[in-house]
């Protein structure tokens, strides 16, 4: 209340003639420009929107350590040389980075009239789109390191190095990227959270239906079927190779090609989506 | 300083006979079976500000969306600041300001980020933007609210911001939809002073699509009325209302209106006479000479009359006479809570005699 009462007592202060400065004008910013703006603006709002990322680093600190603790005497006593932690620390990475994105802040714009503001703008409607991506694999990196600082904490070792670890956090963030195409996809298919939301539910296939506990050997009867047709398997194996495998360049390939099949889906959906959202016809 | 660049801002732009700032003709919208544009041909001069005034679902906001170049025509042409709608959307969007019906803010971001996000947006350098978002931050006064997320705003600073970030470009020509819908009195009246001031002391085109008739006669230099995707009617608000005659006599009666037309026939300076169910409206020269004849043409013909008023005739006269509807009684039903405005203007002009 005391807000509106100062603001109408200024207002007739306010210096309109600086409103109407004549070096002031409009124009295209940059297809760069415009990314980097969006996507400054989607990395602002995660601090007052940590919601959406502490559940997930929580899930996947919590199950990678429940898991040890369970797993790691029952698989480590089945197979020789066999150690659970540098197994399982990919799987807890992609727990925590599947499926975060800025979607449903993306579904809000629409639902709030912001994202009219966007497209009343000069700003190019692709960068709209690629800025939030971008944003997300910044979060998803934000997200990687700690569980690998945990990871490492705990006594896993990369046999790859320094090197292997920075690769492993960017095989994780692309992942995330993949991934999140078909949250946006939905989101600016149908400016509804709810269905949003929903597309978690493609997470359980991905995640589970694959050697996120036990190596594919260990796997019997469909579910070893359907692992080796899930690209999440060989993303896994990528990432566990860079652990405990050393550079494995077949494995690596396998993996990159996995997310960028994944991701070129989800990215397809996306951007027609958003075609189809700021059509004007 | 700041009175040497107002000056210089009046002098480049109080331009009234060049070009137009809007120009359509026969501008069509269909979405399917419905066409909610129906051929609207418009010409807003540069420094107008032009109100188009008409009941919700006339067609306002959505010929708006497509001078905006948020929707695409059907048919038809439109430019605006010399810009063609269909052809160079982008260019539209460089030379444009626009603060829709819902402010369409990020209600996470303070009032602050906004305004700098929305000039890097529109390619100003990063000082620029800042410098800008002080300088309009100052002009709508929202204070130190201006660092809160913007999801703790009243209405009226939502409104305020939300034409702030319109401004941020400095826009050639400004369009406004429903910019007081929701907005308590006070509210209402700063809305109307800032573009007021933002008209006559820079000389920014302003196209406002209102529901409010008291909104278009304080506020428009020209006001088009539409009504089922057309314009009915088209002038300055004096010009528009002059065409219902000087004054006018409301007489609400017992049941049908329909009697008074052929009691009223023959009295002297009486112009017209329409009847819309209990209401009938009487067009004269001068109101207050006519009235007594009028009560006793009626009391002749043994007509109950309930309620007689005397006053000079508003924009939903217009509209009622070329419509058959009042705007009044659409706008009512869709905003309970702009009940008393302030008087400004021809607001209240009624005097009544029971």
């Amino acid at each position: 209340m005391t807000a509106v009462t100062t603001s109408i007592s200024t207002s007739r202060t306010g210096d309109i003639g600086a409103i109407g400065r004549g070096d002031v004008s409009a124009r295209p910013a940059g297809a760069l420009a415009d990314v980097i703006t969006i996507a400054g603006r989607a990395l602002r709002a995660v601090p007052r929107d940590v919601a959406t990322v502490v559940p997930a680093i929580f899930i996947a600190l919590f199950f990678f350590l429940v898991n040890i603790a369970t797993l790691s005497h029952l698989t480590e006593g089945q197979i020789a040389g066999f150690n659970f932690k540098s197994f399982e620390l990919p799987t807890a990475i992609l727990l925590g980075v599947t499926g975060v994105s800025r979607a449903p802040a993306l579904v809000l714009d629409v639902q709030d009239g912001y994202f009219d503001r966007l497209l009343l703008s000069p700003v190019r409607r692709s960068a709209i789109l690629l800025g939030h991506l971008i944003a997300d694999v910044a979060v998803a990196i934000a997200l990687i390191v700690p569980i690998l600082i945990v990871g490492l904490a705990i006594g896993v070792r990369f046999d790859t190095g320094i090197a292997g670890m920075l690769v492993f956090v960017l095989l994780g963030a692309l992942w995330s990227l993949a991934f999140s195409g078909f949250g946006y996809a939905i989101a600016l298919k149908t400016g509804n959270p709810a269905a949003v939301n929903s597309s978690f539910l493609l997470f359980f296939p991905f995640l589970f239906l694959t050697t996120s506990y036990v190596p594919k050997e260990q796997l019997s009867g469909w579910l070893k079927t359907v692992a080796s047709w899930n690209p999440v398997t060989y993303l896994l194996e990528g990432l566990r190779a860079l652990v405990y495998r050393g550079w494995d360049g077949t494995r690596l390939f396998q993996a990159l090609a996995a997310v960028a099949i994944v991701g070129a889906i989800s990215q397809t959906m996306c951007f027609a989506a958003l075609r189809g959202r700021v059509k004007r016809g | 300083m700041s009175m040497q660049l107002h000056t210089e801002s009046v002098e480049t732009r109080r331009v009234t006979d060049g070009p137009s700032a809007i120009r359509t003709r026969q501008l069509v919208r269909r979405y399917g079976e419905v066409t909610a544009v129906a051929g609207i041909d418009l010409d807003v001069a540069r420094g107008e500000i032009y109100g188009f005034l008409g009941p919700n679902g006339a067609g306002k906001s959505t010929t708006m969306r497509m001078l905006c170049t948020l929707v695409a025509p059907t048919s038809g042409t439109a430019e605006v600041a010399g810009c063609d709608i269909a052809a160079d959307p982008a260019a539209v969007r460089l030379h444009i300001g626009v603060a829709l019906q819902e402010a369409a803010l990020d209600p996470k971001q303070t009032g602050t980020e906004l305004l700098r996000l929305q000039g890097r947006l529109y390619g100003l350098p990063k000082a620029v933007a800042r410098r800008r978002a002080d300088e309009l931050g100052e002009w709508i006064g929202l204070g130190d609210a201006l660092q809160r997320p913007i999801g703790g705003y009243s209405g009226g600073m939502k409104r305020r911001l939300d034409l702030a970030a319109a401004l941020v470009h400095n826009p050639e020509v400004l369009f406004l939809d429903e910019p007081t819908t929701g907005l308590d009195p006070i509210s209402r009246a700063t809305v109307w002073e800032e573009v007021q001031r933002l008209n006559t002391e820079l000389g920014m085109t302003i196209f406002l699509t209102t529901q409010y008739l008291e909104e278009a006669d304080v506020l428009a230099d020209r006001v088009g009325i539409i009504d089922g995707g057309r314009i009915v009617a088209e002038g300055t608000p004096s010009e528009l209302k002059r065409s219902v005659g000087a004054d006018l006599i409301i007489v609400r009666v017992a049941g049908s209106a329909s009697p008074v037309i052929a009691a009223l026939d023959r009295v002297a300076g009486v112009i017209g006479v329409e009847a819309h169910g209990s209401e009938a409206v009487i067009s004269t020269e001068n109101g207050s000479s006519v009235i007594s004849a009028v009560v006793v043409a009626l009391s002749e013909r043994d007509i109950g009359v309930r309620e007689l008023t005397l006053r000079t005739p508003t924009l939903d006269d217009v509209f009622l006479e070329l419509t058959g509807n009042r705007i009044a009684d659409d706008a009512s039903d869709n905003d309970n809570d702009n009940q008393g405005t302030p008087s400004k203007g021809t607001t209240d002009n009624r005097e009544q005699v029971k």
